[in-house]
């Protein structure tokens, strides 16, 4: 089966153990480096993002999550969750986890009088569109050639975007009840796991089950 | 694209943000950055913190505009800051500078005997003090989004959070073993609307998050209620009236995370210097107990 982390040093983690719960997959929190052990994908959820970055580094995670997105398993950032996995945070704060090619701004938005809620169009979803909350939520700036555009405001600023196994979003599905983007991490996750579709000739059935 | 801001879900949705983390009382810009750099997720600003109000006396009032724009400019992470229970326009002003959540607090001299602001009125949202089940759903239901038990603030003693934290959590399971028929009755017994009252009991939860404050001076003091179910905790006094403020905040904060591994319990308590002094409650006569306040 496959097990999904949600980093969960500080903020909204239980709200993403309890999506992934909802749609049937199995979510581990995770504090220390040997929680990442066997897990097939990670959620960075929102929170802040200093805080974050200071308790990554105090236990020693930032190496085994970066191991842990070479190996191809699939990493979805919500809100700090984004800032965390940027290549460069404007204003020049040092990254945490540069895995995506974006410049992202915190707080891009304003202060939380300015927190909003949108139905924002996310095609790779489907046609129905997302009911996404931003709070004191950061936006990205600038995003390189290899990183795919997700979903954008009216105004064209880029609120999430995908990056080979890397996701992310500027606001939190996870907080209205919308499960699609767990359920593609979810997907990315099993492929990740256990190479089915597009893989080739198939084992046989007996010896598939991994230790 | 129909953008609305200052919704239910985006007032409630900062407090889930904090959740895991240390909101610190701070009294100056420089405080501010040393709880940001220890890993704060927020920081209180007011003029003085809670054991100076009690040991000063007086009435007790919200900060100058000027000192909370200070601090608001120096740090990045959220900014709360106190109006005194009922000062409707205290609020306003809190709001008018944009800080990002209002705490109705006890701590400060009550402006209202009978009545809490009304906290739907805002775009900003509300923080608010309880001492138990029935006090947190009337705040809930004026429109506070999220909750705090009182503890007894600027004593540095766990005692009263501790009770009162078991309180709401034992009235919750009491809710959650009930037959529908008498949540009525509950409802009437905690003076509380039946709406909230019959959510609480089918979430077995709170309908916003809630933190432990008043009376956390070490990080098993933080752990202790962390592990009994809190959400997150507010340290006022128990930081900067402690020997080595940045470090015992770094604690704290380590100490929220990890609140269920004793070995790292044991590992960020060690040197932290000598904790506040702390008081005993029977050394508190009952008319200057702040937790009382509010109803």
């Amino acid at each position: 089966m496959t097990r999904i982390g949600v980093l969960a040093l500080q903020g909204a983690f239980r709200e993403h153990l309890d999506t992934l719960a909802a749609i049937g997959v199995e979510g581990v929190p995770v504090r220390l480096p040997e929680d990442l052990e066997n897990l097939d994908g990670l959620i960075l959820p929102g929170g802040e993002s200093t805080t974050m970055r200071r308790l990554i580094d105090r236990w020693g995670l930032r190496e085994p999550i970066l191991r842990l997105a070479r190996r191809g398993a699939p990493l979805f950032g919500t809100c700090a969750g984004m800032i965390v996995l940027a290549r460069e945070i404007a204003g020049g704060e040092a990254p945490v986890l540069p895995l995506l090619d974006v410049t992202v701004e915190r707080n891009a938005f304003g202060r939380q009088l300015d927190s909003f809620e949108a139905e924002l169009a996310v095609p790779v979803l489907g046609n129905a569109p997302v009911h996404a909350v931003f709070i004191r939520a950061p936006i990205i700036e600038r995003s390189g050639p290899e990183v795919d555009v997700l979903a954008k405001l009216d105004d064209g600023r880029i609120v999430a975007v995908r990056q080979g196994n890397v996701i992310a979003t500027s606001f939190h599905p996870e907080l209205a009840g919308e499960t699609r983007f767990h359920r593609l991490v979810a997907t990315m996750a099993a492929e990740h796991a256990e190479p089915g579709e597009g893989s080739g000739r198939r084992p046989h059935p007996t010896r598939r089950s991994r230790a | 694209m129909t953008v609305e801001t200052s919704t239910w879900a985006t007032k409630k949705g900062l407090a889930q943000m904090l959740k895991g983390g240390v909101i610190m009382d701070v009294v100056t810009p420089e405080q501010a950055r040393v709880a940001e750099d220890a890993g704060a997720v927020a920081v209180m600003a007011l003029e003085r913190v809670p054991a100076d109000i009690r040991a000063a006396g007086g009435v007790a009032r919200m900060s100058d505009p000027s000192m909370i724009e200070g601090i608001m400019a120096a740090v990045t992470i959220p900014v709360m800051a106190k109006a005194r229970i009922g000062h409707f326009v205290e609020a306003q002003i809190l709001e008018a500078l944009g800080v990002d959540y209002i705490d109705e607090s006890e701590v400060l001299t009550p402006a209202d005997e009978t009545n809490h602001i009304d906290k739907h009125a805002f775009k900003v949202p509300f923080v608010c003090g309880c001492r138990n089940l029935g006090e947190a759903l009337r705040r809930i239901n004026e429109g506070a989004a999220m909750m705090r038990t009182k503890g007894e603030a600027g004593t540095g003693n766990i005692v009263e959070a501790v009770r009162q934290l078991r309180d709401v959590l034992s009235q919750i399971r009491r809710l959650q073993s009930m037959r529908e028929d008498e949540l009525f009755v509950a409802a009437k017994e905690l003076q509380a609307p039946y709406d909230v009252v019959k959510q609480v009991a089918e979430d077995g939860r709170l309908p916003v998050v809630n933190f432990v404050a008043g009376g956390i001076s070490t990080p098993a003091d933080a752990a202790l209620v962390m592990q009994l179910g809190a959400e997150g905790v507010f340290v006022g006094s128990g930081i900067f009236k402690a020997e080595d403020p940045a470090r015992t905040a770094n604690a704290i904060v380590q100490a929220t995370t990890h609140f269920d591994n004793p070995r790292i319990l044991a590992e960020v308590s060690k040197g932290l210097g000598a904790p506040m002094r702390g008081i005993a409650m029977e050394a508190i006569p009952p008319q200057e107990r702040l937790a009382v306040r509010g109803w």
